[in-house]
């Protein structure tokens, strides 16, 4: 019976634990190969990065300082989330005509596999990048990771689920809170990652997700004083210029990987992955009786 | 007593440390051997001890270098005091008549201090009755490791009691109490020790690191915990009080360290022999040495000067 | 220089044995028993021209006034030197000398990389004295911070990245490092030896080649390093050192042949630094300023936390990216404090760097003392109260600064948000652990943080809580070479020292380039 109306959906950005459209009235219509309107999505705004970023730092000391442990169930939860949805986020991903629809089912099989490898990594990290130093005298002297604060995110168009999934997690493992600028070609995977993520116990303002254009919000990802970090994978020379020369102005931590292969599990699960977006901690302290 | 002053023990050695890092150079180290020299004393407590011993020490004590007009053509000055146990005092008192050198005596129960309270005080008493002008007092460590502070101030309060009552002619006797911190270990406890002990002593009076018969005797460190107690007590009440490291210190080199460190902790004030002395029977003749090596250009043998 | 008649010393007491009505008992250090003068007595042959040392060799400095610049002595303003003013064609030669001999130094077999590192260490252990005069007389330190601290340091630094040469596949689980190639390392003046055994000793061990560019107004201990690196036969090309002034800096910045950019310095010109190499692919470290918060509580053993107060400010004159220029004190022993803190800068002896008996040096140029004095002026503007009650009689030449510490200081005063880089301590107070904190972190620099508190639980919570990079407890200003140093925000990213400190200068294969 296709003489049925659908319901064309209208996805909203994530803030704060909240689903709220942008503040500018702004979407953008997605679609098909063949042309067709599939569904919008936010237009975000300079104004809605803002408001992210707000919501971001609210909440990132408490999930910097919950145990390694919660924070690993978490991301286990998210893993969970992400398989419950598993049929779901294959269509989004192939809805574009991206990938076919057995492609997007590996993707998301590949997403759910990292989230769980990195819901692993959050009490392990830190006796990999940390460490006892042996200094003359008598002191006790430890360093330790600590997460770096609030990371902007900057998914690649393709593989879009995949692309993101690889630069949020070894961010969000170690404490850091990301604002996320989903891939521009197809973000709907993205936005349904995030409704999944409502229910997955990560607090409301630790994922962030804004859809929208990189040649609009890059500078301001770049220039913007709260954010800390900046991880991004394909993005244009020039995006990557403006993100670099931004991050001089508060000297953020900048990682931008050049065509990667996400599906790498070498390259995207290990502690250097983790490394980029942790700041050494190191500590002294006299040892006498 | 009032709450607890702790003491981190790396930066407190950091600290003592430095001081021996004071390069003290010509006219500073003439000045300092003479300061030196005169706020030493000159201790024999040994089982061995007999008069004539002690009637040496004292000639020595009194003219630390018989032909220092000649070799040095300068007078030295003579030493603080001569410290010995209370059979001595009577030898020691006669010997040094009116030289202005004090006489000191241990007592109560040196160098243990196990015996009983009355004892201890008979045994101040005598030596002051023999003409004692200071006495070195030992605390009872084993009452103050198994936390019975108030019966260390009681024994400090009635030895205190006893030398301010003074001596036959009335003479106001000096008090230095030996903490004997190689028994205490922590800093912590040295401090607390001294702030117990400053709190029932009289202005004038000491505090002593070492009986000198436990190891390790007087350290930088230790003594620079002491002086730190020392500083509050006078910044906070106005009270003043002189420190005494006693054993180990056998060098002009070390003596100079300490008297760095007298004066960047406690200032110009307490460089004098009424507030500062060195319990030493070696120190002299290093000191003696070292002044001599600075005015002919040449090392003195041991034997250039007197055995005490 | 008064001398004590020690006979006379009953009267001395008499007179000053109580404090007397009206009279608060203080202490007095000015008088008796002055230290007199210790020299140092080792003398330094010093040439009258120093040129870049390229590819293994020193550079004729090729005449007239604009190719080369003088270093002077701070304490005496005497010239010691002239020395090449390097421009993008010295920058250019020592490029392609380090770029032309990297391949064949990553090719050594990494035991014999370490190898040279150790010789390194050996020959600056031996020469130690020499190049503590020297860094003395060109920096303005005192001596026995640059005998005591920076020469031995110095040579630990590259005694301890010898032995990471061959073992640096333990140190990147999973990974094989590889050099990033070419680096370009920028070091500022206050330690100027030990900045350069910073940079130099872990990017050689890691198989990359060096220009290094000392800071203009103390080039000399580098080049002594340059001679040291031709004396253990270090291989032509791997170490090269051009001097000058920004423009060299700034051609050792923008040339293309370089693959990363190693900068210690302001957070100023680490800005510009980071603007200038955006987009072009260079890998970058950047070791820059601070306004780090030194926090006592009233629990704190106090008459350590003083010396660490008095280490971590007045150390090399304030000229200490990590100096701990705000005093975080606990309202309750505030005043304790000032008083403790104001005795104790009695006793610091400000002048000649040559005395062994120095505790504050000269200021390092004229320019920063003339920084320094501008903040001080500031502050009495804003009205706070200046305590400088050091008594040292300063020298007439040179460039100076008494020690000092300012009271009442706001959490919006400008001596509390900016570096000074001098001999200047911000007092400010605070109530709770939550207070101090916030205060401490309330700044965009997180280099460096002090913690004085006898209690255990208390200093742990408090040291995960603030953002710096170095949290010293009960203990400031202590460095060594397996201990990694380095900012949060704007103090700058990557680390130096350490196991951590390797990462700036390999490469790692797989996803994380």
């Amino acid at each position: 019976m296709n003489d049925r109306l659908p319901i064309l959906k209208t996805y909203k950005l994530a803030i704060g634990g909240a689903f709220p459209r942008t503040e500018s009235g702004r979407s953008i219509a997605i679609k098909n190969p063949a042309g067709e309107v599939i569904a919008h999505t936010c237009h975000a705004s300079r104004k809605d990065l803002r408001n992210a970023v707000e919501a971001a730092l609210t909440v990132q000391p408490k999930w910097a300082g919950a145990s390694a442990y919660l924070r690993g169930q978490i991301l286990y939860r998210m893993a969970e989330m992400v398989e419950g949805k598993r049929t779901e986020l294959a269509e989004a991903i192939s809805a574009t005509g991206a990938t076919t629809t057995e492609d997007a089912r590996t993707e998301v099989d590949r997403c759910t596999d990292r989230l769980a490898c990195f819901a692993g990594w959050t009490d392990k990290y830190p006796q990999v990048l940390g460490c006892h130093n042996p200094v003359t005298g008598p002191y006790y002297n430890f360093s330790v990771p600590e997460a770096t604060g609030i990371v902007g995110v900057l998914a690649p168009d393709s593989p879009s689920l995949l692309g993101l999934i690889s630069l949020i997690a070894p961010v969000l493992c170690s404490g850091n809170a990301v604002v996320v600028l989903a891939s521009e070609t197809n973000p709907i995977p993205a936005c349904v990652l995030a409704e999944a993520l409502a229910t997955s116990d990560l607090p409301g303002g630790v994922f962030n997700l804004l859809t929208g254009q990189r040649d609009e919000l890059v500078e301001h990802f770049a220039s913007h004083r709260e954010i800390n970090g900046l991880s991004a994978a394909g993005v244009s020379q020039a995006h990557r210029a403006t993100l670099e020369a931004g991050a001089a102005e508060n000297l953020k931590r900048v990682r931008v990987l050049v065509e990667p292969d996400f599906t790498d599990d070498s390259g995207f699960e290990s502690p250097w992955s983790i490394e980029p977006f942790v700041e050494t901690k190191t500590i002294w302290h006299p040892s006498g009786a | 007593m009032g709450s607890v002053t702790t003491v981190d023990r790396v930066m407190a050695d950091a600290r003592a440390a430095s001081f021996a890092t004071r390069s003290i150079k010509t006219a500073a180290k003439d000045a300092g051997l003479r300061l030196a020299m005169s706020m030493v004393d000159l201790t024999t407590l040994e089982g061995k001890d007999s008069p004539e011993k002690v009637r040496s020490l004292c000639a020595k004590a009194i003219r630390p270098m018989p032909d220092d007009e000649r070799v040095l053509g300068e007078r030295l000055p003579s030493v603080a005091a001569v410290c010995v146990y209370p059979s001595m005092v009577p030898v020691a008192r006669e010997a040094l008549g009116t030289s202005g050198v004090k006489v000191a005596s241990v007592a109560t129960g040196f160098p243990s201090g196990q015996y009983p309270l009355d004892v201890r005080l008979r045994d101040t008493q005598r030596a002051i009755d023999d003409g004692a002008d200071e006495i070195d007092m030992v605390i009872n460590r084993g009452a103050f490791l198994s936390g019975r502070y108030d019966i260390v101030a009681e024994e400090i309060r009635e030895v205190t009691a006893v030398c301010a009552d003074g001596g036959p002619q009335g003479r106001g006797v000096h008090l230095k109490v030996i903490l004997e911190t190689g028994e205490l270990e922590t800093y912590d406890n040295v401090r607390r020790a001294s702030d117990l002990a400053i709190e029932h002593i009289r202005p004038g009076d000491f505090i002593k690191t070492s009986t000198g018969k436990v190891s390790p005797a007087a350290t930088m460190p230790i003594t620079l915990v002491m002086l730190e107690a020392i500083r509050e007590s006078w910044l906070r009440d106005g009270k003043r009080i002189g420190m005494k490291p006693a054993g180990g210190i056998r060098t002009a080199k070390q003596s100079l360290h300490y008297l760095v460190m007298l004066k960047e902790t406690l200032g110009d004030e307490w460089l004098t022999p009424d507030l500062f002395r060195f319990g030493a029977s070696s120190l002299l003749d290093d000191i003696l040495r070292q002044i001599v090596k600075r005015k002919t250009g040449h090392y003195a043998a041991s034997y250039d000067f007197g055995l005490a | 220089m008064t001398t004590l008649d020690p006979q006379s010393h009953t009267e001395t007491v008499r007179r000053t044995s109580a404090a007397g009505p009206g009279r608060s008992p203080a202490l007095e250090f000015a008088s008796a028993w002055d230290y007199a003068p210790a020299p140092e007595s080792v003398k330094v042959e010093i040439a009258k021209v120093y040129g870049h040392f390229i590819n293994g060799a020193f550079t004729q400095p090729d005449g007239g006034p604009a190719r080369t610049m003088a270093t002077i002595n701070p304490a005496t303003e005497a010239e010691l030197a002239q020395f090449a003013r390097g421009d993008a064609a010295d920058v250019d030669a020592a490029v392609k000398a380090a770029r032309e001999a990297q391949p064949k130094w990553a090719a050594l077999p990494a035991k014999e990389r370490g190898k040279y590192l150790f010789r390194i260490a050996r020959r600056m252990q031996e020469r130690a004295r020499e190049l503590a005069v020297l860094e003395t007389m060109d920096n303005g330190k005192p001596i026995k911070e640059s005998r005591d601290v920076d020469i031995p340091l110095a040579a630990a630094h590259f005694f301890y990245h010898a032995g990471w040469a061959d073992k640096l596949q333990y140190a990147f689980a999973g990974r094989t490092p590889e050099p990033v190639g070419v680096c370009g390392q920028i070091i500022p003046w206050n330690f100027p030896l030990l900045m350069a055994a910073w940079k130099l000793a872990p990017a050689l061990a890691c198989g990359n080649t060096c220009v290094l560019k000392p800071a203009e107004t103390t080039p000399l201990t580098a080049l002594r390093l340059a001679e040291i690196c031709a004396e253990v036969g270090l291989p032509e090309g791997v170490v090269n050192i051009v001097t000058g002034d920004g423009e060299a800096g700034e051609a050792l910045v923008k040339h293309p042949g370089i693959d990363k950019i190693a900068f210690t310095g302001s957070t100023e010109v680490g800005k510009r630094i980071a603007r200038a190499t955006a987009g072009t692919g260079k890998k970058l470290t950047l070791e820059l300023g601070g306004k780090s918060p030194n926090i006592i509580f009233e629990d704190a053993s106090l008459d350590q936390a003083i010396e660490g107060v008095v280490a971590g400010i007045y150390f090399n004159q304030g000229h200490v990216c990590c100096a701990g220029s705000r005093l975080l004190v606990q309202e309750s022993i505030a005043d304790e404090v000032t008083k403790r803190l104001t005795h104790r800068l009695q006793t610091l002896r400000v002048g000649d760097p040559l005395d062994k008996n120095t505790d504050v040096g000269a200021i390092n140029s004229r320019p920063q003392l003339d920084t320094i004095n501008n903040y001080l002026g500031r502050a009495r503007e804003e009205g706070l109260q200046c305590h400088s009650p050091s008594t040292s009689a300063l020298p007439k030449n040179g460039y100076w600064c008494k020690p000092c510490f300012f009271t009442g200081v706001q959490q919006s005063h400008t001596l509390s948000r900016e570096e000074v880089f001098g001999p200047v301590l911000a007092v400010q107070t605070f109530r709770t652990p939550e207070e101090a904190i916030s205060r401490a972190n309330n700044s965009p620099y997180g280099l460096a943080a002090g913690v004085w508190t006898d209690k255990g639980s208390k200093i742990f919570e408090v040291a995960g809580q603030l953002k710096a990079g170095i949290v010293w407890l009960n203990t400031y200003n202590r460095f060594d070479p397996a201990s990694p140093f380095g900012g949060y925000k704007e103090s700058g990213f990557g680390r130096e020292g350490g196991m951590q400190g390797l990462r700036g200068y390999v490469r790692l294969d797989g996803g994380a380039k």
